[in-house]
């Protein structure tokens, strides 16, 4: 049994037939070779499957791909313009934000779910809103000051 | 996973006929436990209804003095309703402290309430509000909703649409959470209303309960000494990795006194 799912992927119409119990992050990875958005866990716990689904962070481990059709679906492959890092991306590059850089898609992923409804975050809040985010390299340190920073140059329209 | 037919149904009609035809139908809110435990094979419905395109299931509205929030309704949402903040804030707080933004972002109160896991927050918030779940079908009270480890009083394929709360004059929720998940080792809801006080405990036993002694010696004073030298038995209690029976009892008392103290506060 398949079933075929259309979406709007970073800004693209994009559609594939799959298996109803195929996860959002296997369609983005395997069917539609978007691999930037990473599984960590593939138990719900570690984040680094983190994208928007109609601007909402969601794990895409734990989501079907059936559950997005119609839907509009941002990941870290979508940031960048034209060449350039998104401020939140150049932000994690700029204050060693990443060791390995596993968890780091979904870091950002989150980052920017937490600026979009809180453009001025304090630390606190940051560490708070990271709850769904395991770093392995345990770099959480300079993860939230790149957040912070990135947040910053975001505010200012960088 | 096992493969399962999927369907996205547009109405309450649409689900419950949809799981009537079906083999062994499983409906899907937020999928926030029910993926995970596919995964794991431990469920293996042949049809899954997702009940995430039913408009009519999401949303808080004020119903006299009640606050009314639909089962689809997710937890980003009650954390972040100004309905929710200025009539019953203890709720907006407990909403706010389940896992994490992700999965506040998908898991919705009637999963949350259905599954019935025993170390889940909403429990607490139900019994300890003295709330009333309705469903496709009839009306049930929060005190009769929960029967047991992951049992509830649902029938087969009936389907929560609404959990109606009564607005407290205090409450507050008060919850040890386990430092990796977020799930209350033990979480206590202290509730003062027309109708009485309310102590309400999950994560403590294989499902939420009231603390009898406590709620009467709050009703004489509603202050954290009343309840600090009540313990309940730990006989029944859930002793796990995270934490022994004996913990867990003593944790009621002081995550109640705490919770007087906020609702006080
Ligand atoms: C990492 C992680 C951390 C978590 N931490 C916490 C926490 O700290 N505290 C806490 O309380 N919870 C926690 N949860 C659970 C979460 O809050 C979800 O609410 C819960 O998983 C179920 O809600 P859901 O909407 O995802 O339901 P689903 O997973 O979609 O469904 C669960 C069950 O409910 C049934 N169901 C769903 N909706 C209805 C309905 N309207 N009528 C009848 N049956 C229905 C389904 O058929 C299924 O059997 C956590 C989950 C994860 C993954
Ligand atoms: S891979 Fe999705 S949360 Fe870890
Ligand atoms: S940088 Fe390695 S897991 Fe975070």
């Amino acid at each position: 049994m398949t079933v075929t799912v259309s979406m709007t992927l970073n800004g693209k119409k994009v559609s594939a037939d799959v298996e109803e119990r195929t996860l959002l992050v296997s369609l983005l990875r395997d069917h539609l070779r978007q691999t930037g958005t990473h599984v960590g866990c593939d138990t719900s716990q570690c984040g680094a499957c983190v994208v928007h689904v109609n601007d909402r962070s969601v794990k895409s481990c734990t989501m079907l791909a059936s559950q997005v059709d119609g839907a509009d679906v941002l990941t870290i492959e979508g940031l960048a313009k034209n060449g350039e890092l998104h401020p939140m991306q150049e932000a994690f590059r700029d204050n060693h934000g990443l060791q390995c850089g596993f968890c780091t898609p979904g870091m950002v992923m989150s980052a920017l779910d937490l600026v979009a409804n809180n453009p001025d975050p304090s630390e606190r809040e940051v560490r708070e809103w990271l709850e769904g985010n395991l770093c392995r390299c345990t770099g959480y340190h300079n993860i939230v000051k790149s957040i912070l920073a990135g947040a910053k140059a975001m505010r200012k329209g960088g | 996973m096992y493969n399962f037919k999927y369907q996205r149904a547009s109405s309450l009609d649409d689900a419950s006929k949809a799981a009537a035809a079906a083999e062994d139908a499983e409906y899907m809110a937020g999928g926030m436990t029910l993926i995970p435990t596919m995964k794991q094979r431990l469920a293996q419905p042949s049809d899954l209804i997702d009940l995430g395109g039913i408009a009519s299931l999401s949303g808080i509205r004020r119903d006299g003095d009640a606050l009314a929030i639909g089962a689809m309704t997710r937890h980003a949402e009650v954390a972040s309703s100004e309905e929710v903040k200025s009539a019953i804030p203890a709720l907006a707080a407990l909403a706010a402290h389940i896992g994490d933004p992700q999965v506040r972002n998908r898991g919705t109160l009637g999963g949350s309430i259905a599954n019935a896991d025993p170390a889940a927050d909403y429990p607490a918030a139900l019994v300890g509000l003295n709330a009333t779940v309705k469903t496709d079908r009839r009306e049930i009270a929060a005190d009769e909703f929960f029967t047991g480890l992951f049992e509830t009083a649902l029938e087969e394929h009936e389907i929560i649409t609404e959990v109606r709360f009564p607005i407290p004059e205090k409450a507050a929720y008060v919850k040890f959470p386990n430092p990796a998940s977020r799930y209350a080792v033990v979480g206590v809801m202290v509730c003062q209303a027309k109708d009485g006080v309310r102590v309400a405990v999950t994560g403590a036993g294989p499902s939420v309960f009231r603390v009898d002694a406590m709620e009467k010696a709050l009703a004489t004073k509603l202050s954290p000494q009343a309840v600090e030298g009540i313990k309940v038995p730990e006989d029944g209690l859930n002793t796990d990795i995270h934490a022994s029976a004996e913990y867990r009892a003593h944790l009621v008392t002081v995550m109640a006194k705490r919770a007087v103290a906020a609702a006080i506060g």
